[in-house]
């Protein structure tokens, strides 16, 4: 193991801000991989999540009937992730409820881990595509569960013609959500980089705040809002015409 | 002496420039549905939630084709695919 400051081809010879850097290289199979700034991140955010629902975990356990602290966060965050998947998809809610959630709450924090000084590790497309295929998964399991043979049929929809553009039009739905979730924090990422590159070391507090709020609380929200929508969106259309 | 790195170098810098020209379309289209949706408020105050929620749906899905132009912009000048 040797240490580095820049990932493989893609970061070779630039050495800015936003850059996924390669921390530690080894081989696996006679492939040279890397440890990046986004499996770090990504740790980080996943020991920071586990550490929290351990602790509402025990909280739950002895409840109390007027909800403070803890227990306050905890179900104000459930109740809401339930109303919105309630809102979208009615009396099937139940069963998606567990998935929406998980992603919603890992996507907005690692949206705006960008605050707390991170790498978003959404800014990756290794992170987001995962994401669009597990959303894909979904979908197309529900759609094969619900449709059985309608399924296939469905494919041929005016005219057995239509069969690779119905084809193109599955197949683009993983890579539109991942893309759009990708590009979007990316263009925050490397707007923000620009601009500390820009100021001068003694304006680097305060000024930039403004502009965190937008790039990364904001369209952070609302592009896990929108990732959370479209899937249950998707989901939606495959399960409730019959 | 321009050597011909140099120059796919320099026309990758315009072909990213001329890439993110692609945010032209989707900064129409957001204005047509942000002022669809202020109208529609305006008509209905009392659904402004569910107006505000189908709005960002939907700009959100017409923002996608101008970050294909970023991500095109964005291969030019730092994965240098011509290079």
């Amino acid at each position: 193991m040797e240490l580095v400051s820049t990932a493989g081809a893609a970061a070779a010879g630039n050495d800015m801000g936003f850059m996924i850097k390669g921390l530690i290289r080894y081989e696996l199979f006679g492939q040279e991989l890397w440890i990046t700034t986004t499996h770090v991140c990504m740790l980080i955010i996943d020991v920071v999540l586990i550490l929290f629902f351990l602790a509402v975990k025990k909280k739950m356990k002895t409840p109390d009937d007027v909800p403070q602290g803890l227990q306050n966060v905890a179900e104000i965050i459930v109740e809401m992730l339930d109303n919105m998947v309630k809102g979208s998809l009615g009396s099937n809610a139940g069963k998606f409820a567990n998935y929406i959630g998980c992603i919603f709450i890992f996507i907005l924090i690692s949206n705006i881990s960008g605050v707390f000084g991170l790498r978003p590790p959404t800014a990756d497309y290794g992170v987001t595509l995962p994401l669009g295929l597990l959303s894909f998964c979904i979908i197309q399991f529900n759609n094969i569960k619900h449709n059985k043979l309608g399924a296939a049929k469905a494919l041929l929809d005016p005219i057995p013609l239509f069969l690779p553009v119905n084809i193109i039009g599955e197949v683009a739905v993983p890579i539109s959500l991942s893309l759009r979730l990708f590009g979007n924090v990316l263009s925050g990422t490397v707007m923000m980089a620009l601009v500390y590159g820009l100021l001068p070391i003694f304006l680097r507090f305060g000024i930039p705040s403004v502009l965190h709020v937008y790039f990364d609380l904001f369209a952070g929200a609302i592009q896990t809002y929108v990732f959370c929508m479209l899937t249950m969106t998707y989901v939606n259309d495959k399960i409730s015409d019959a | 002496m321009i050597t011909g790195e140099d120059l796919i170098l320099a026309c990758s810098a315009i072909g990213a420039g001329l890439a993110v020209i692609a945010g032209i379309g989707p900064g129409i289209g957001q204005g047509i549905a942000a002022g669809h949706a202020a109208a529609a408020v305006g008509r209905n105050p009392g659904a402004k939630s569910d107006i505000t929620s189908t709005m960002l749906l939907g700009q959100a899905v017409a923002e996608t084709t101008g970050l294909y132009g970023l991500l095109i912009a964005f291969l030019l000048l730092f994965v240098k695919p011509l290079l």
